[in-house]
């Protein structure tokens, strides 16, 4: 039996519209069928999790089942009269969500790159759907653990693998109800341009960077034994391919979803007309910053504020950039160029934000007009770019690897 | 209610250097005057003169990005 990653072949393409033509039009006539939902959801789940990958399949059941019963769990504690929401059992129950993504992530750097066999295509992804659910039942916004829907949000298959990370309340509220036809029909209109412009970028221009140009470019990098210009090619090369590649993955994810009635959120909005880092990080790879910034970030900020740790104000926000992006790397991978990466980000935006606070005071002196704005873009391009660089992990193979410098 | 709306004017004022008095529709967000650090001072000072106990989940940009849908919001939740 063959295995299907989402949205990596035709004929996955094929039985995806196949399966949702019966519930689109159900929609269009006011109707969700939410139990045929499920039984495609399962479907497309096997195909990614079964065949010669059951035992992933049999890792994200597992999985799966821990995290119903521990958000189960605490959600009866918050929600039972009188609760005492004492923060270490928030803590521990956090802790314990994240502890598979932990073992998943640091097997393979203790183990000489094995993979750990509890860990499956796209577990991350759930664990922040996980971990901000706990948070939200916490704060006493969820206020109410229903396990079905629970479910659906975490298995939702058109985002299983690599997001977009939706939110909860936001995915239930689209669950339960049917669309206007007139909102619909849009629905249909934009989700039906997402994916063909999907295909656009996955299959023709991240196939192009990707597939045509890197191989090459790699080769000639790693014969010249030191620096070559080869290795700024593979920069700019490596970029266009990790963003179209996974903006196209997006897209389909998106399209697919809006299709079905579930607005779940963008991922990318012209990242690469940023002006500067922090404009950077609200237009690439959108519901991870997003979650970084709502999860961690303001958390972060609101804890040290609270309790009064700095003095500053720039202070605070300025360590919590930090930690907040390291995480991010850490989340990455326990490599040295993720964590890098991340670091390099944490500090990308505190010169950022220095420069900023800066040219407000220095208003009358600093020029602002289209040509400096202009090579704001081209500057956070090329800054970016480098980070991705790091990210990618070649300066490790140019360095460490067989052929090095 | 009067003591709200100022109070609210006050702290934005604070936080943002502008007076939003005849401005309630100004969204925040938009025109960058408040980001994730602003939006944390105003739930700490929200909680701290008004007593208002807003968690950081409870806030969702899009019904908190003007003055005018801050202040209903917290009349609402002093109820």
């Amino acid at each position: 039996m063959r295995w299907f990653i989402p949205y990596g072949n035709p004929t996955y393409f094929i039985w995806l519209a196949l399966a949702i033509i019966p519930l689109m039009i159900g929609l269009l006539y006011g109707r969700r069928f939410r139990g045929y939902q499920t039984i495609i959801s399962l479907f497309f789940l096997i195909l990614t999790f079964g065949g010669p990958n059951w035992k992933t399949g049999i890792a994200l059941i597992g999985y799966f089942i821990y995290q119903i019963i521990l958000v189960a769990g605490y959600s009866h504690y918050r929600q039972k009269k009188g609760s005492a929401n004492q923060g270490w059992i928030f803590v521990m129950t956090v802790i314990l969500a994240i502890v598979p993504l932990v073992i998943v992530k640091v097997t393979p750097a203790i183990e000489g790159g094995r993979q750990s066999i509890i860990g499956f295509l796209g577990i991350s992804y759930i664990t922040f759907k996980v971990v901000q659910t706990i948070m939200e039942t916490r704060d006493g916004i969820i206020k109410e653990f229903h396990p079905i829907l629970f479910g659906q949000f975490l298995l939702f298959f058109p985002t299983i693998s690599s997001g977009p990370i939706d939110r909860y309340r936001r995915f239930e509220t689209d669950y339960k109800k049917v669309p206007e036809r007139a909102e619909y029909l849009d629905l249909i209109q934009t989700g039906v341009r997402y994916v063909f412009q999907g295909f656009v970028y996955k299959f023709i221009v991240a196939y192009y960077f990707g597939t045509v140009l890197m191989p090459g470019i790699e080769r000639h990098a790693l014969m010249a034994h030191g620096f070559s210009w080869n290795i700024i090619a593979y920069m700019y090369v490596y970029s266009m391919d990790l963003f179209f590649d996974f903006a196209g993955y997006s897209l389909f994810a998106v399209g697919i979803s809006y299709l079905m009635g579930i607005k779940t959120p963008v991922n990318f909005n012209q990242p690469f007309k940023s002006k500067n880092i922090k404009d950077f990080w609200n237009r690439w790879h959108m519901t991870l910053s997003f979650w970084f910034r709502d999860y961690i970030f303001m958390r972060l900020v609101f804890f040290f504020m609270k309790h009064k740790v700095f003095k500053s104000r720039v202070t605070t926000a300025n360590v919590c950039y930090v930690i907040n992006m390291l995480i991010m790397g850490f989340w990455h991978g326990e490599t040295w160029f993720y964590i890098t990466y991340g670091l390099f980000h944490g500090c990308a935006l505190v010169i950022n934000d220095t420069w900023l606070r800066f040219k407000k005071k220095h208003q009358d002196v600093i020029p602002h007009n289209k040509l400096t704005e202009l090579f704001a873009i081209f500057l956070t391009f090329n800054v970016v770019c480098f980070s991705f660089l790091i990210f990618s992990g070649f300066l490790n193979t140019l360095f460490f690897g067989p052929n090095k410098f | 209610m009067d003591n709200v709306k100022e109070t609210v004017i006050s702290i934005l004022n604070d936080l943002t250097g502008e007076d939003f008095s005849d401005n309630l529709d100004e969204n925040l967000y938009d025109s960058a005057l408040l980001d994730s650090m602003g939006t944390v001072q105003l739930l700490l000072e929200l909680q701290d003169q008004l007593g208002i106990n807003a968690p950081v989940s409870e806030f969702d940009r899009n019904e908190w990005d003007t003055p005018a849908k801050i202040i209903a919001k917290v009349e609402e939740m002093q109820q």
